[in-house]
């Protein structure tokens, strides 16, 4: 299985990393939505998951996600949205461009194993 | 040596430490009120390691906060077994098969959650009833009985009040923004979904409960029973089951053998047992 975390923060992407080679999953990650989604191209067709945060610089996650959706050949991959935030109407907004799922920081591995579950990459 | 029993009560100060310790070690802020969470926690850790009580916990953390018993003390306070929609299948059985069957049979679902603890067992299933047969509710044509033996939990449970680590757990965002309004830090749950259970402190060994049930869930519980308790608290539970009600386990429980009058049946991907 083939995860691909998009984080501006080092140390979460190392937690991140960390929690999905535990679960079973080979890992590529990016600092920015721009660098996640010029990824793309070499990975998605292997890809079964996509983890990123809302808050970054160059391209936010949620611009991200909008790119991934409009996309025919990434539509389809699902994304989890990791985040610090936890505003109702910025959850809905996600899911409302497509998020698959939507967890917030911080979190225990046993929760993100349990979303992962959720979107069916786990189970 | 002491000889008197050791104290698994925790004091403020002892309380503040633990919540601040647990901040700089995990990032995970304990709220204010989950004093009881420290006790039931730290206090079997305690116990394991011959430490007499809390107190020498928090005592040898302040000389030492790294190591061993600073890992164990990190790990216990921020696992939860409890989360939404636990183990997921018995709750997909509810949707696809049991409250369609019982909704045909008597237009109506009595359900008790035998042992709820913090009360994300009985409101996952209100939730699915709210999804997928949402007459269940509006008609209050559902009702959940959810039982503990501890009023702490029973007290949490009944205040429908989460941090946001437990709504993280095994609950789907787009539940949780449509049944739960933010407050603070906390999630509150709807008072529609708490309109239709009924919590109630009880002693499973000695419970009596007049209604016949539809459907029992009982998972993780008989774990913690000696064998003759098992067939006991079986007893206790097969009086409150109609004829064909159904009950729910934990995946790694079975009464085979502890009592013949329930068979096996496959849902989907769970098993349950019907009682004869």
């Amino acid at each position: 299985m083939n995860a691909l975390v998009i984080d501006d923060s080092t140390a979460m992407r190392l937690i991140l990393r960390g929690i999905l080679q535990d679960l079973g999953f080979e890992v590529s990650v990016a600092s920015d939505g721009l660098e996640g989604f010029e990824m793309l191209p070499q990975l998605a067709a292997k890809l079964n998951v996509i983890l990123v945060d809302w808050n970054m610089p160059n391209m936010d996650g949620y611009a991200f996600l909008r790119q991934v959706r409009k996309d025919k050949a990434y539509r389809k991959i699902p994304v989890l949205m990791v985040t610090s935030e936890s505003d109702i109407k910025k959850i809905q907004k996600a899911f409302a461009v497509g998020a698959s799922e939507y967890l917030m920081k911080p979190f225990t591995a046993e929760a993100l194993r349990e979303k992962l579950e959720l979107v069916g990459v786990l189970g | 040596m002491s000889l008197a029993p050791p104290n698994n009560s925790v004091t403020k100060m002892e309380f503040d430490f633990i919540r601040q310790f647990i901040l700089e070690r995990s990032g995970i802020a304990l709220d204010a009120n989950r004093m009881y969470l420290v006790e039931s926690r730290l206090g079997p850790l305690a116990r394991r390691r011959q430490l007499n009580g809390i107190s020498e916990v928090v005592a040898r953390l302040r000389a030492q906060r790294s190591g061993d018993l600073a890992l164990a003390v990190v790990e216990a306070m921020t696992t939860n077994e409890t989360s939404f929609f636990r183990d997921v299948h018995p709750f997909e059985s509810l949707r696809t098969t049991l409250f369609p069957e019982i909704i045909q049979q008597k237009g109506r679902v009595d359900l008790w959650c035998a042992a709820c603890s913090t009360g994300q067992e009985p409101y996952s299933i209100a939730m699915v009833a709210s999804e997928s047969f949402p007459q269940l509710l509006s008609q209050k044509k559902l009702k959940i009985l959810a039982t503990d033996l501890s009023t702490e939990v029973l007290e949490k449970a009944r205040s429908g009040r989460y941090s946001q680590l437990e709504v993280n757990r095994g609950l789907p965002a787009q539940l949780l923004v449509k049944y739960f309004k933010r407050q603070g830090r906390d999630w509150h749950i709807s008072d529609r979904l708490k309109d239709a259970i009924e919590f109630q402190q009880t002693n499973l060994l000695t419970v009596r409960v007049a209604q016949k049930m539809d459907i029992i869930f009982l998972r993780n519980v008989l774990i913690y029973f000696k064998e003759d308790n098992k067939r006991r608290v079986l007893t206790n539970i097969r009086q409150a089951l109609r004829p064909g009600g159904y009950l729910f386990l934990g995946g790694a429980e079975t009464i085979l053998g502890l009592d013949a009058a329930f068979e096996t049946v496959r849902i989907g991907r769970t098993l349950c047992y019907r009682l004869k």
